[in-house]
């Protein structure tokens, strides 16, 4: 089977400084495929190299289409939704309208009803908060419109980054079982950056680990697991 | 399985200079940080271009000594501006009207109070220090385009102000103050014009002086953290309301001590000279000569002076069409002002003169 | 008594046409974050297109649309060639490009269409409804247009698709990219919209000033004090700023400092209801979490 994602030879930057140095991975469809790798190691980079949020060469394939030269515009209608550091809420606005934002290219208007329902339910949570200024959330609260925002396009690839960021652990758990629950349910591809490599471990299928724009370790999770430089490094035991 | 992928053989280096830029960039404010200390070669050339400065008027006919003048007093201006907008990232749209207290004061001196022109200006200077300050506070409030609002009302209301009936005993009302040339001192063997330009020049160094050591120090780093990073600035116990309208204050100050010159200079000071047109002028000046530079303000001043009259000379039927693409092209091509572009080649040449 | 409610009648009137423009300035502001210093500008060169339409022989609601279209048309080609370029400069560099195109689209108007003041005609009958002194009808019908454009504008940001999305840009244009909005469209869909609204000021102001190059200078003052009093980033909030400014205007010009004064006085109070509001009247205030 051909993979969703593949990318060959990638290096990104931003200005005259370069964060990857050729990087190679694939992403199969339906899966969910995590990068680890330390503060630095060009994760973020990564994910917006994949959807032309900085300067990039290389090759990109998704889906069976060269994507590595489309605007910003061009790869979000292709089905990629991502979930950018820092939430990227529309802070003034309510947590509705960030979600009627994250529809923007879908014109099946009945469809978008049910799937407000859906959201709602997958984060209760925001039903109760949906009239409040997005700003005024919950760092936990922002964070799952944000993935709510990114599903709300019905995307074939989810980009994740660092979803657990400055969250507490009861609340990073709750959002790690719905990214499970959505995942089994809707069969949307996931390309998950984290620093926490247990619980990006836990909920991939697949892993990369990058260090300083390279990627050096490559795997099943379990496998990527049971690597000694991984488990002293990143694991902690 | 888990594969180790080899990093070094498999991955061909790639120079990213070809790549098109995508993706925001941060827009901010570049500061160069002003040296600590003066190199050896800096102050060698900082020397050559004071007594550059000091021969230049017996060398040119009177009117170029007088639009030299001008200048400096415009640059004056500018640095006090550039401080407030460029360094502490303050926007106002009101100094033509603390340059116009600070003429106003020292003409009413001068023509009421029969103060001489030398001694007039310190009251105007400080007298606008004040006014600034206070005027810093209610600043504190507002951010962005409210303060250019509330700045706004200040450049438009002094005008009015200057014109009203109740101030006309001193004032002048419409028609302005006329003052009479300051006498050459000391029998010194020069004219009027020469000698108003070595006592603007010789101000002009002071302050520049004053500016320069207050801006690469302490204060100076506090005032662009407050602009870049406001939140950190407070969180890091740098006092921000104080900077703030202290920077207010000494930016005031500068701008009303220019004005003040203006008027022993143009000798004349009327309420239409100093309107609204006059504040959007000196940020003009301070866009061009390069923001948060202090050489800027010369090659600004000399932009807002020189300028309009090449433009006219250009185009007799739209003037202003054509100064309006220039000012647009020197944003586009040099964002960072002249003083950046000056700074770009300096270091070429020298990269150059390396190899 | 009669006197007064001259003054507020008229305060009203001249409110009418600084909420027009008003509303050109919230709709840039609303898609880009920026105060277009150029409006004024723009909305008088429009209204001299309508000039010449109408000289030329068309009838008036022709020229007054077909003006419209030409405004838009221009605005999204200024955005598209004259601002685009900037769009990562500080703001500070961009306000000094709006200045420069203050002075060119003023200087080009006085070059191109002389600098005698012309008359230009209203669509509304000269004689007053209801034989009242108090307003004309062109007031009158200006108001009515600008609170039309408001209410149109209020459902389209709060309501459509296009709206929501023009909002999104002017807050987070990375974020909006995100969500598959093309943002530069965007930013010239506001200025073609704003330069539209602008327009339509302009012809409603002309048959009270008489059109000249100089026309908009201080209308666009009243209506920059008017929308940052009301609120930038609400429509209503800002037209209703811009009448208050009208009202504030010639009552205190009439009763409280004279004619000389009013202008300084008025931005005063502003400034006095800044303090205490700082995001204007009606204006949203943005909570942020730090």
């Amino acid at each position: 089977m051909t993979p969703l994602l593949s990318v060959k030879n990638l290096t990104a930057g931003y200005g005259d400084t370069v964060v990857l140095h050729g990087l190679n991975f694939e992403l199969a469809e339906g899966g969910i495929t995590a990068i680890l790798g330390a503060n630095g190691a060009g994760k973020t980079t990564t994910l917006r190299a994949l959807c032309g949020l900085c300067r990039r060469r290389g090759e990109i394939s998704y889906a069976g289409r060269r994507i590595e030269n489309l605007a910003t515009e061009d790869v979000v209608r292709l089905g990629v939704a991502h979930v950018p550091d820092g939430r990227g809420t529309f802070a003034s606005m309510s947590a509705e309208e960030n979600l009627r934002l994250g529809a923007y290219l879908r014109r099946d208007r009945a469809d978008v009803g049910r799937d407000f329902e859906t959201i709602y339910a997958l984060f209760p949570r925001l039903r109760e908060r949906r009239q409040q200024q997005a700003g005024t959330l919950s760092g936990g609260e922002q964070q799952m419109l944000a993935i709510a925002r990114a599903l709300m396009l019905r995307p074939k690839l989810l980009l994740l980054d660092e979803p657990s960021f400055g969250l507490a652990p009861l609340v990073v758990q709750e959002i790690y079982r719905t990214l499970k629950t959505i995942n089994r349910e809707t069969k949307v591809s996931m390309l998950l950056v984290e620093q926490n490599a247990t619980l990006a471990l836990d909920l991939a299928d697949h892993a990369y680990l990058v260090e300083t724009g390279r990627v050096v370790v490559s795997g099943d999770s379990e496998m990527v697991k049971a690597d000694e430089t991984i488990r002293r490094s990143y694991l902690g035991y | 399985m888990v594969e180790k992928v080899k990093t070094s053989s498999t991955v061909a280096p790639h120079s990213m200079g070809a790549l098109p830029l995508i993706g925001p960039v941060k827009a901010q404010i570049q500061t160069v940080p002003l040296p600590r200390r003066l190199g050896r070669a800096a102050a060698i050339r900082i020397t050559l271009l004071v007594v550059a400065g000091l021969v230049l008027p017996f060398l040119l006919q009177n009117f170029y000594v007088f639009q030299l003048t001008l200048a400096m007093v415009y640059a004056i201006a500018l640095m006090g501006l550039n401080m407030l907008v460029g360094y502490n990232g303050q926007i106002s749209l009101g100094h033509g009207a603390l340059y116009a207290i600070g003429a106003y004061i020292a003409a009413i001196l001068m023509n009421s109070f029969d103060w001489p022109y030398w001694a007039s200006i310190w009251p105007a200077g400080l007298a606008c220090l004040i006014f600034g300050y206070f005027f810093g506070l209610p600043a504190l409030r507002l951010q962005g385009h409210y303060l250019a609002l509330a700045s706004l009302a200040l450049a438009v209301t002094t005008p009015q102000v200057l014109k009203h009936k109740s101030l006309e005993d001193y004032t002048g009302g419409f028609s302005g103050i006329v003052l009479s040339k300051p006498d050459v001192p000391f029998g010194l063997p020069i004219n009027q014009d020469q000698w108003i330009y070595l006592f603007v020049y010789a101000i002009m160094l002071v302050l520049f002086l004053i500016a320069y050591n207050l801006l690469r120090g302490r204060i100076g780093r506090a005032m662009i953290a407050i602009r870049d990073q406001p939140v950190a600035a407070e969180a890091m116990g740098i006092n921000s309301a104080i900077i703030k309208t202290s920077t207010f204050g000494v930016s005031a100050f500068y701008t009303g001590v220019a004005g003040a010159l203006s008027a022993i200079v143009v000798q004349f000071v009327s309420p239409d000279s100093y309107d609204f047109f006059l504040s959007i002028t000196l940020l003009v000046g301070i866009a061009v000569g390069g923001f948060a530079t202090i050489s800027g303000s010369i090659y600004g001043a000399l932009f807002i002076l020189l300028v309009p009259n090449f433009a006219g000379e250009l185009s007799k039927s739209a003037p202003w069409a054509i100064y309006g693409v220039l000012l647009i092209l020197v944003m586009y091509f040099m964002p960072t002002g002249f003083a950046g572009l000056i700074r770009r080649v300096g270091t070429l040449i020298s990269r150059q003169m390396a190899h | 008594m009669d006197a007064l409610l001259h003054q507020l009648f008229s305060g009203v009137a001249s409110g009418g046409i600084y909420a027009g423009l008003a509303l050109a300035l919230v709709m840039i502001y609303q898609s880009t974050g920026h105060i277009n210093f150029a409006q004024g500008e723009m909305a008088m060169f429009s209204t001299y297109i309508a000039w010449e339409l109408i000289d030329y022989g068309t009838p008036y609601w022709g020229a007054f649309f077909l003006t419209v279209i030409f405004a838009f048309v221009a605005g999204v080609a200024i955005e598209r060639l004259v601002i685009r370029p900037f769009h990562n400069l500080p703001v500070i560099a961009l306000i000094i490009v709006f200045i420069g195109l203050l002075v060119i689209v003023n200087s080009t108007a006085s070059w191109i269409f002389g600098t005698t003041l012309k008359t230009f005609p209203s669509p509304f009958p000269a004689e007053p409804l209801w034989d009242n002194h108090y307003i004309s009808n062109h007031e009158l019908g200006s108001i009515g247009i600008v609170l039309i454009i408001v209410a149109i504008l209020f459902v389209f940001f709060r309501y459509t698709k296009l709206g929501l999305a023009m909002r999104a840009v002017a807050e987070n244009p990375q974020s909006s990219r995100l969500v598959g909005i093309r943002v530069g469209w965007m930013l010239a869909l506001g200025w073609g919209l704003a330069a539209a609204i602008g327009s339509v000021s302009g012809m409603l102001v002309a048959p009270i000033l008489y059109l000249d190059s100089s026309m908009m200078g201080g209308v666009l003052l009243y209506s920059l004090a008017g929308a940052v009093l009301g609120g930038l980033d609400n429509p209503w909030g800002a037209a209703l700023g811009g009448f208050i400014i009208g009202i504030l205007e010639n009552v205190l010009g009439a009763y409280v400092i004279g004619t000389q004064l009013k202008f300084s006085v008025a931005l005063i109070v502003i400034v006095g209801v800044l303090l205490a509001r700082p995001s204007g009247l009606f204006g949203r205030t943005v909570v942020t979490r730090v």
